[in-house]
C-alpha cells in the first residue's frame, strides 16, 4: 500500500516537472508606467502559447537593481541607461512602448487644449519666475484667453518617477540657462517651488482641487480624467495637442538607428506633429545570457508583443513603436548570446 | 512519604523508585518550554539589534559625507547629491506633537464618556466604532484625507481663516499659503484621527481597572463626575495613561501613508500654519523605490535611523516619567 502510494507520488512529480518544462516561466521586474500593458500582454501570451510572464512593478530603480544582480530574466526602466552604464554591467536595452507627459492646468474658463504654453515658459513657471497667470509671457501666447491675476500653484511629483525624469529633461532642454543649471533632470529633483503629490493620481488630485494650479501627468491620466491639458509648441514651431498620433510622430521622427544602446530621449524631437514631451520605456537584458532558454523566452515574448500587442496597447492609451523602430530593435537582438556564443533568438 | 508512581504490579524496591525518579517527564518539558521562551525573547532582541545595525551601516556613507551638516541642512537635492534632514526632523516632530495635542483631549473625553457617563445601550456602539477606527488601514486614511477631507478643510477652515486675516498683520503672515487642503496641519488632523482610537481604547481599559470602591467612595463624599474623573480615577491610572499617550506618540511619529498623501512634500520649515512639509517616513516612502544613486539610498537609510532613535528617545522619556517615585 505504501509502495503504491510512493510510486503514485513519484509519477505525479515527474509529470509535474515534465509539464513545467513545457510551459516557460519568464520573470521581469521594474517600471510601474508600463506595468498594465505588460500584464495585459502576458495574459494574452499565456492564452496563445501557454508560457507565463511574471512581472513585478517595483519601480525603475528596483528593476535595474534586480537585473544587475541577475534575479530576474529582464528588467524594465522608464529611464534608459547610458551606454557607459550598459557596458559596465553587460546589459542591453531596447524600447517597447511610448508614452507622453502632459501639462495640465486648472483655471476657471480654460478647457482642454485652450491654454498654449512653450517649453521656456513652462520651465520659468516651474522655477517660480512666472508667478501669476496674467504674466506677460503667458498673455502673449494666449491672446484669446481671459487670464486672471491669480497666483500659479505649481504641482509636481513627490516620489521619484520616470515621468518626472522625462518632464525635467524637457524643462532642462528648453531652459538650458535656467532650469538645467538650477535644478537638472532626474527621477526626483529639488523643486524650486510648488507642492508635491504622490504618484500621477496625487498630482492629478491636487491639480484638480487647487484653483490656479498647473501640474504634469502621464497621458493616460490626462485622457481618462478629462483634464484641461495645455498645447505645446514643438520643435517644428507648430502647436500640438497630446494625442496618440503626436507621440507616435515623436517616436517615428527620432533617429533610433544611430542612438548607441537605444539611449534616446524623445524630448523635442523633429516632426511636424511630434509631441515634445514623450518617452519610451525600456527593457534591460544581459548581453551574455547564462541560460539560453530564458533569454529566448524573453525575446520570444517581446517579438510576439511587437507583432500582436498593438491593439492592447492602444486600448490602454500606450503608443506602440513604429514598425521601422521595431525592425531596428529586432536586428539588435542578435547581440544577445547564450553561453555558447550564439544568438538566443530566433 | 514520597509520591512517586511505581508501575502497577511491580514491587516498590529502592531500585525501581530511583529509576522512576531519574526521569521526571514534567521537568524536561518545563526546561524545554523555558528554552523556547528564551529563544523567542532573544530572537526579538536580535532582530531589533540587527535592524539598528543594518540601518547604521546603510546610512553610514551619508553621515560620513555630510557630517554634522546632515542634521543642520534642509537641502534635499538628489541631482546634486546633497542631502540634509533638518526640516524632515522638525516636520516629523511637529506633525506628531500637533496630532497628540488634538487627539489626547478627545480620546480622554471618549474614554471617560464610555466609562462614566454613557448609557448602557450606547456603550457597545461607541466602543465598536472606536475600535473600527483603529482598524482602518493607513493608506485608506491617506486617500480619504486627500480626496474628501482636503477640499472640506480648504473651504471650511483654510479659506475663512485666510479671508478673515487683516491684511498686513502677523495673522495674515501666519495663515498664508495655497488653500488646497494640504499641509502640515491637515496631515496632523488625519494622524490625530488615526491615533485617537488607540489612546481611547487603552485608556478605557485602564479606567475599567479602577476599583469600584475607589469611585464609589469619591461619589459618596459628594464629588461631582468631573471631580471624580480628574481628581480620583485619572491619578489612579496616571502611569498607564502616560504610557498610552506615549504609544500614540510613537505611532504618530512613524505614520507614513496617511501623511504622504496630504502633507504636500516640501522640504521646508513651516512659516505659516498652512504650509507644506515632509516627514522622515513620508520622504522615505516617496523616494526609496526609485533611489538609484548610492548616496541617496544612504541618506534615506540614515533618516530612517534618526527616526528609529527619536522613537527610542520618546519611549525612554516615557519610562523615565513613569519611574518617578510617587509622592507619599
Amino acid at each position: 500500500m505504501l509502495k503504491t502510494l510512493a510510486a503514485g507520488i513519484a509519477t505525479l512529480a515527474v509529470a509535474a516537472v515534465g509539464a513545467a518544462a513545457v510551459a516557460a516561466n519568464i520573470s521581469g521586474a521594474g517600471a510601474t508606467f508600463p506595468a498594465p500593458i505588460y500584464q495585459k500582454w502576458a495574459e494574452a501570451y499565456r492564452v496563445a502559447t501557454g508560457n507565463q510572464l511574471n512581472y513585478q512593478a517595483i519601480g525603475s530603480g528596483g528593476g535595474i537593481k534586480q537585473i544587475e544582480s541577475g534575479t530576474v530574466d529582464f528588467g524594465a526602466s522608464d529611464k534608459p541607461l547610458k551606454p557607459a552604464d550598459l557596458a559596465a554591467n553587460g546589459l542591453q536595452q531596447f524600447p517597447t512602448v511610448v508614452g507622453g507627459v502632459v501639462p495640465v492646468v486648472n483655471l476657471a474658463g480654460v478647457g482642454p487644449g485652450q491654454m498654449k504654453l512653450t517649453g521656456g515658459v513652462l520651465s520659468d513657471i516651474y522655477r517660480g519666475m512666472i508667478a501669476f497667470w496674467d504674466d506677460p509671457h503667458i498673455k502673449a501666447l494666449n491672446p484669446g484667453l481671459k487670464l486672471p491675476h491669480q497666483r500659479i500653484t505649481v504641482v509636481h511629483r513627490s516620489d521619484g518617477s520616470g515621468t518626472t525624469f522625462i518632464y525635467t529633461s524637457y524643462l532642462s532642454e528648453m531652459g538650458p540657462a535656467g532650469w538645467a543649471k538650477q535644478v537638472g533632470a532626474s527621477e526626483s529633483v529639488k523643486w524650486p517651488t510648488g507642492i508635491g503629490g504622490k504618484g500621477n493620481d496625487g498630482v492629478a488630485a491636487l491639480t484638480h482641487q487647487t484653483n490656479g494650479a498647473i501640474g504634469y501627468v502621464e497621458y493616460a491620466y490626462a485622457k481618462q480624467n478629462h483634464m484641461s491639458y495645455a498645447q505645446l509648441q514643438n520643435r517644428a514651431g507648430r502647436w500640438v495637442s497630446p494625442t496618440a498620433e503626436a507621440f507616435a510622430a515623436a517616436a517615428a521622427g527620432a533617429r533610433w538607428s544611430t542612438a548607441p544602446g537605444f539611449y534616446l530621449l524623445l524630448i523635442n524631437q523633429p516632426g511636424a506633429n511630434a509631441w515634445p514631451i514623450s518617452g519610451a520605456t525600456f527593457i534591460l537584458m544581459h548581453k551574455k545570457q547564462a541560460n539560453s532558454e530564458a533569454g529566448r523566452n524573453v525575446l520570444a515574448f517581446f517579438d510576439w508583443a511587437y507583432k500582436n500587442g498593438n491593439p492592447a496597447a492602444a486600448s490602454l492609451d500606450y503608443v506602440p513603436l513604429p514598425d521601422a523602430v521595431k525592425a531596428t530593435v529586432r536586428r539588435s537582438w542578435s547581440t544577445i548570446v547564450g553561453p555558447n556564443g550564439r544568438p538566443v533568438y530566433p | 512519604m514520597t509520591r512517586t508512581v511505581i508501575a502497577a504490579g511491580k514491587p516498590a524496591t529502592p531500585a525501581a523508585v530511583a529509576a522512576v525518579r531519574r526521569q521526571p517527564k514534567g521537568a524536561e518539558l518545563e526546561r524545554f518550554f523555558e528554552y523556547v521562551c528564551l529563544a523567542a525573547a532573544t530572537m526579538l532582541l536580535a532582530a531589533l539589534g540587527g535592524m539598528l545595525v543594518s540601518l547604521a551601516i546603510g546610512g553610514w556613507p551619508a553621515f560620513a559625507k555630510f557630517g554634522l551638516g546632515f542634521f543642520v541642512s534642509s537641502d534635499w537635492d538628489p541631482v546634486q547629491g546633497s542631502f540634509g534632514v533638518a526640516s524632515l526632523i522638525v516636520d516629523t516632530v511637529l506633525v506628531a506633537l500637533l496630532a497628540l495635542v488634538m487627539a489626547v483631549p478627545i480620546s480622554f473625553g471618549v474614554a471617560f464618556f464610555l466609562v462614566e457617563l454613557c448609557p448602557a445601550f450606547l456603550r457597545r456602539v461607541i466602543g465598536t466604532a472606536v475600535e473600527l477606527l483603529a482598524g482602518i488601514p493607513s493608506i485608506v486614511y491617506g486617500m480619504w484625507g486627500l480626496f474628501v477631507f482636503g477640499p472640506v478643510f480648504a473651504s471650511f477652515v483654510q479659506q475663512p481663516l485666510m479671508n478673515a486675516a487683516p491684511p498686513g498683520s502677523i495673522w495674515e503672515r501666519l495663515t498664508q499659503g495655497v488653500p488646497n487642503g494640504t499641509g502640515i496641519l491637515a496631515a496632523s488632523i488625519i494622524v490625530a484621527m488615526m491615533v485617537l482610537p488607540f489612546i481611547a481604547a487603552t485608556l478605557r481599559e485602564l479606567l475599567l481597572t479602577v476599583p469600584g470602591q475607589v469611585r464609589e467612595s469619591a461619589y459618596g463624599l459628594g464629588a461631582s463626575t468631573s471631580e471624580v474623573v480628574m481628581r480620583v480615577t485619572l491619578p489612579y491610572v496616571r502611569r498607564g495613561a502616560i504610557g498610552a499617550v506615549m504609544v500614540g506618540l510613537g505611532r504618530a511619529l512613524g505614520e507614513t501613508m496617511a501623511v504622504t498623501f496630504i502633507i504636500g512634500n516640501a522640504h521646508t520649515f513651516p512659516n505659516s500654519i498652512f504650509d507644506d512639509g515632509a516627514t522622515i517616513a513620508s520622504n522615505i516612502a516617496n523616494e526609496f523605490a526609485e533611489a538609484t544613486s548610492p548616496i541617496q539610498t544612504a541618506a534615506l537609510l540614515a533618516s530612517g535611523l534618526i527616526l528609529f532613535l527619536i522613537t527610542f528617545a520618546v519611549l525612554a522619556l516615557a519610562r523615565m516619567m513613569l519611574a518617578e517615585p510617587r509622592s507619599p
